[in-house]
């Protein structure tokens, strides 16, 4: 059993991504679905500072610290970007213009809800920024995270144990273990990692796991984490 | 009298505020931040501060000077979180009480600025409901949906950066610069922007992106 590593669930994640959408993708793993989007498609990558049209990362020669995404990283402007303030930002967020989030998670509930900002390490301040308005208001939620804490932890669980981002927001999540979707009846896992069975997933979730008649093995081309 | 809103020097700038002001401080990401002003605010000495700030300790940011010099006596912003896995300052003066937060959603904190600058004083919002951030704040149904009251931010002081001004205190904005800025000028008593370069001649109308209406003064700083 492989689990995938980081890109190679930012790469699934991407494949969902459909042609045309304007798309949100937060800090940390979400970022890197840019890099892959499929081929001949053209999308909109929304960042929160205003960045609308975000291109690839800016190699050294081009790198501009005026020119940064959500994660601070300096990058490029992708054909037909343009460049707003935060207000205007936010207006396309909470105005039902983003079709889908990309953003990481420490838990997600099997009725959705979404806990991402607040793991409650004793005297570590807030991070909210901009995930409660994306979380509440994006079309679609996703979720890219690993399917359980280092420590082995369920992160799909009955209902979230850490203060929540939004209730019930959330339509899909990609894990290193399994692809599953949030649905009215709970958790439904559309793909599964070869070499693992929904007996062992189940036991590592927290919340009754329901599996497609049609549930697909998980693959991904193989991605090298950078050194 | 020709309309001139250039000043020489940050501490020109900096004239007339006072112990308590509430500081507005644009930037995200390591664009848009006037830290040539906000250094000159630390080394003016003004205490008491209430600074508002979207990430009030990143780390090209130079606000947290401001709160290692212990001038801030209370934070609002979107994100609060040190990068270290120890405490950062912020979080050391907040654990000790010495601090007081408060934190919003980062579309909240931007429309709350917004409406501060627009003469609205309160909006409702479906950011944050369900969540912690709404505790204590009214809620109300529109249609099927619940929505937060959230109220407007005014300040005395705002600080921002853009790319050139002219005599008029127009501004024009590089890449991402603009971020926070034009809703801080606008909710601001006293809007100040370090820019790269002042011009005697007007920034030809439909390129200015922050009318010089919403700007006090502007500080040439190159760069």
């Amino acid at each position: 059993m492989h689990p995938l590593n980081r890109l190679q669930m930012a790469w699934r994640a991407a494949q969902d991504i459909e042609d045309g959408m304007v798309v949100n993708l937060g800090i940390g793993m979400p970022v890197a679905c840019g890099d892959y989007i499929r081929p001949g498609l053209e999308v909109v990558i929304q960042a929160e500072n205003g960045v609308i049209g975000a291109g690839k990362l800016a190699d050294q020669a081009h790198a501009d610290s005026d020119l940064v995404d959500a994660g601070s990283r300096r990058i490029t402007l992708a054909p037909g970007a343009t460049i707003i303030d935060s207000t205007a930002s936010f207006a396309m967020i909470r105005g039902g213009h983003i079709d889908a989030t990309i953003l990481g998670a420490f838990e997600v509930a099997a009725n959705g809800d979404l806990a991402n900002w607040d793991m409650r390490i004793p005297n570590k301040g807030p991070l909210v920024g901009g995930a409660m308005d994306l979380a509440a208001c994006a079309r679609q939620v996703w979720i890219i995270m690993e399917f359980n804490t280092r420590k082995g932890a369920p992160r799909l669980r009955e209902a979230c144990l850490l203060p929540l981002t939004a209730p019930g927001c959330v339509r899909r999540i990609f894990t290193d273990l399994a692809v599953v979707h949030v649905t009215a009846q709970g958790f439904l896992v559309t793909e599964l990692l070869p070499g693992l069975s929904p007996e062992d997933l189940q036991a590592r979730a927290d919340a009754k796991l329901h599996f497609a008649p049609d549930c697909r093995p998980l693959t991904t081309p193989a991605l090298a984490l950078p050194e | 009298m020709p309309i001139d809103k250039r000043v020489a020097s940050a501490a020109e700038a900096l004239e007339g505020v006072s112990d308590g002001a509430v500081v507005l401080c644009s930037g995200f990401g390591g664009a848009g931040f006037a830290n040539v002003l906000i250094a000159a605010l630390c080394e003016r000495g003004t205490r008491n501060l209430t600074l508002v700030s979207n990430s009030a300790t990143h780390r090209f940011s130079f606000t947290h000077q401001l709160i290692e010099a212990g001038l801030v006596r209370r934070v609002i912003c979107s994100a609060a979180r040190g990068h270290a896995a120890g405490l950062s300052p912020l979080e050391e003066l907040w654990k000790d009480g010495k601090i007081e937060l408060t934190v919003l959603p980062q579309g909240s904190f931007a429309e709350s600025l917004r409406a501060g600058g627009a003469g609205i004083p309160a909006y409702y919002t479906p950011a944050g409901v369900g969540t912690q951030l709404a505790e204590g704040k009214e809620i109300r149904r529109f249609g099927t949906r619940d929505y937060l009251l959230e109220e407007a931010i005014i300040g005395d002081l705002a600080l921002i950066r853009a790319d050139v001004a002219d005599r008029w205190g127009n501004l024009s904005f590089r890449h991402a610069q603009a971020n926070f800025g034009p809703a801080m000028a606008t909710a601001a008593r006293l809007a100040i922007a370090e820019v790269r370069i002042t011009q005697d001649h007007p920034i030809p109308p439909t390129e200015v992106q922050l009318s010089g209406v919403f700007v006090n003064r502007v500080l040439a700083v190159g760069g």
